[in-house]
């Protein structure tokens, strides 16, 4: 008799103490009532699921970004309030919470989004509501949707000046291993492209599903195709098996370099510094950019959420990303979608990782491409740069051997 | 020696599948319950060595395997105790209640450790590996060696003590294992016990492979069902079977084939599928004569 009680009670205190815990979870919009006085801004990102290990980071830069928005008198003297929504590293999800921050919530931008995937999804929603979206991550280009805006590197301002620099370093032959979804397939093919009309060789190629976590296979396939470089476009976790495995089979820095471009400070943080240092990633910013404006980003970043937190490209471009929308809505005067647009080409702001351009005509900004080598410590050098920040192309059209990409 | 090494490969990726089934083959095959919840368990015994690693230092891993054993199990039983035992008989029940309380663990170990992955270092004697013409990395003897062990402890279990062998009475035949006295309802519960802590210990185990995350399970669930069904219920060598098989196939699919990871799994199932046509109580079927 007094077993069924006491399993009763235990029942009842297992599931308040899960709700309790639940109900406990940050949740940064719950501020909640908005008035006349703000402005809603929508957050999107994957808070949940494989990406979460990067998405929430671009989040946390975003929120910074708005506390700094509105600690210098927010936008036409009303103060942002952020909606944080979890687009849950689902891609459909994303679709959802867009259509709910527009609708719902009626946010006068949202900034958002790090897969290509989840743009994609995203992008029939706000092109349909007219609505206006701010996508933080370098990716694949062949797009330039008059609703979004890219603060991220396109390709001839990541990827192609990374070719170049492994094209002066000699090697002539790459294996490509990237997530199975379109920002690694479309890049392959540019990849492909390029070395085709470079004398480059192309040794091998194999996508794995998001989230995978057995690459012994592939790791076999390096070691019998036994290329000069390895191009990784592994996204999320995965990155952190696949460079365990690399390591565990015996392959280093010196027998199988690899570069990356979505390996930045967090997710080398993640793989373990000691698994990854000496393997190169192309980025547009690392926490080690010289700059004063830089200094000050990474301080108060560290400020508000910890010190032995690091600051990475895609959180740097999501933070940009509000730092440029306030400014041209300043200067257009009004949140309204087609005034901001018309207001943003041309605006130009001195952010961490230098001058920052908006090209009217493609809405992404102007980049300096950036190499960087992975060290011990988990930072990463700059071995190399463009020099000055890149025009967007993301067409490439400016590129010959790029013809018949875009179709 | 290409091949050589993936023979390799699927050996340590069929011990990656055994020991996340092998916890399963109880639960499911020998009381017939459902619990969608036992991925969830794995990621328990993960998160419980990424714990004990401030404690521990480099031999969290090994600390955290009995630990791990203890937590899953203790997890299991709370969930048999207050849920699963209400809905014996009800197999559709019993998949919608524990995917929901998947969730529901699942969105708790979010809030404790955050939704970022976290990592568990391997102790040192277990970084670098075999070179003997093939490369064989010290994590996945462990494992391997990991995989046996759990199930050569088993079986002299079931063989050998009183209360393995009354498990394997209420297995065979439930009603006649209670008309001669021995208490089904105990019994059920160490069954819960044992196949919910040997989660925990795959658990550990995953993490010298890769990150440690809320979801962690969910990614081993269907695989390890997969293993359970084909070996046929409640058959431990049907288990082991499956899984090196499983494994080994998977492993030559994706090295024969360009672009081999998501192709292996497709040829995995189609094969399963094909085998479940053939024989669809699995390679070893129970023979009982229990009223059912």
């Amino acid at each position: 008799m007094s077993s069924t009680k006491w399993t009763k009670t235990l029942s009842i205190l297992f599931l308040s103490t899960t709700l309790a815990v639940a109900g406990c979870a940050d949740d940064p919009s719950a501020s909640g009532g908005s008035s006349g006085d703000t402005i809603k801004v929508g957050i999107l990102h994957s808070l949940s699921g494989t990406m979460a290990i990067s998405e929430v980071t671009v989040r946390d830069s975003e929120l910074l970004a708005i506390e700094e928005v509105n600690a210098a008198g927010g936008v036409l003297g009303k103060k942002l309030e952020p909606v944080v929504e979890d687009g849950a590293s689902d891609w459909p999800t994303f679709a959802e919470k867009a259509q709910k921050l527009i609708n719902e919530d009626k946010v006068a931008t949202t900034f958002g989004g790090w897969t290509s995937a989840s743009r994609k999804a995203m992008l029939p929603v706000f092109e349909r509501n007219k609505a206006l979206l701010w996508y933080p991550v370098q990716y694949e280009g062949l797009e330039s949707s008059p609703y979004i805006f890219y603060t991220g590197a396109t390709t001839n301002q990541q990827i192609v000046p990374a070719l170049d620099y492994l094209k002066q370093q000699g090697k002539k032959s790459v294996f490509l291993v990237g997530s199975d979804y379109v920002f690694p397939r479309t890049a392959n093919k540019i990849i492909k492209a390029y070395a085709a009309a470079n004398g480059m060789t192309v040794a091998g190629e194999e996508y794995t599903p998001l989230g995978n976590t057995e690459y012994s296979t592939i790791v076999n396939k390096l070691g019998q195709a036994k290329p000069d470089v390895v191009f990784n476009t592994l996204n999320g976790d995965s990155n952190v098996a696949f460079f365990k495995q690399l390591r565990s089979a015996g392959f280093t820095d010196k027998t199988m370099p690899t570069v990356s471009v979505s390996v930045a400070e967090e997710e080398v943080g993640g793989i373990g510094p000691a698994n990854i240092a000496g393997h190169l990633v192309a980025w547009n910013y690392y926490q080690t950019t010289e700059g004063a404006t830089n200094t000050e980003f990474v301080k108060n970043y560290k400020a508000k959420y910890g010190a032995t937190k690091v600051t990475s490209d895609p959180m740097e471009a999501g933070y940009n990303a509000v730092k440029l929308w306030a400014a041209a809505a300043a200067k257009a005067g009004s949140t309204d979608v087609e005034a901001v647009k018309k207001a943003a080409g041309g605006i130009s702001l001195d952010l961490p990782e230098g001058k920052v351009t908006i090209d009217g005509e493609t809405q992404h900004v102007y980049k300096t491409a950036r190499i960087g080598l992975i060290q011990p410590d988990g930072q990463i050098k700059e071995v190399w740069n463009s020099g000055e920040p890149v025009k967007p192309d993301p067409y490439l059209k400016g590129y010959p051997w790029a013809a018949g990409l875009a179709s | 020696m290409g091949t050589l090494n993936q023979l390799v490969i699927g050996a340590s990726i069929g011990a990656v599948l055994l020991l996340a089934s092998l916890g399963l083959t109880f639960t499911f095959g020998q009381m017939g319950v459902i619990n969608m919840a036992h991925g969830e368990f794995i990621m328990a015994g993960a998160y419980t060595a990424y714990v004990l690693q401030p404690l521990a230092g480099e031999q969290a891993v090994l600390v955290a395997l009995p630990v791990a054993f203890a937590v899953g199990g203790v997890l299991g039983l709370i969930l048999e105790r207050l849920f699963i035992r209400r809905f014996y008989g009800r197999p559709l029940d019993t998949l919608l209640l524990t995917w929901g309380i998947s969730l529901i663990l699942q969105q708790v170990a979010r809030d404790i450790f955050g939704a970022p992955n976290v990592q568990v270092a391997a102790p040192g004697w277990l970084t670098g590996g075999i070179d003997a013409g093939v490369r064989i990395p010290y994590n996945r003897v462990f494992i391997l060696v990991l995989a046996i062990g759990c199930v050569v402890a088993i079986s002299l279990y079931l063989s050998k003590l009183r209360q393995g062998r009354r498990m394997r009475a209420v297995m065979q035949n439930r009603q006649l294992a209670a008309v001669s006295g021995v208490a089904t309802g105990r019994v059920d519960q160490a069954t819960f016990f044992i196949g919910s802590g040997l989660a925990g210990v795959a658990g550990v185990a995953l993490t010298l492979i890769g990150p440690v995350g809320p979801t962690l399970g969910s990614g081993y669930i269907v695989d390890a069902f997969l293993v359970v069904v084909a070996g046929g219920l409640g058959q431990l060598r049907g288990a082991v079977i499956a899984a090196f098989a499983l494994g080994v196939l998977n492993s030559f699919v994706e090295f024969w084939t360009a672009n081999g990871a998501s192709f292996a799994k497709v040829v995995v199932f189609a094969v399963i599928i094909a085998f479940l046509q053939f024989r669809p109580q699995g390679m070893f079927v129970l023979r009982s004569r229990a009223l059912t």
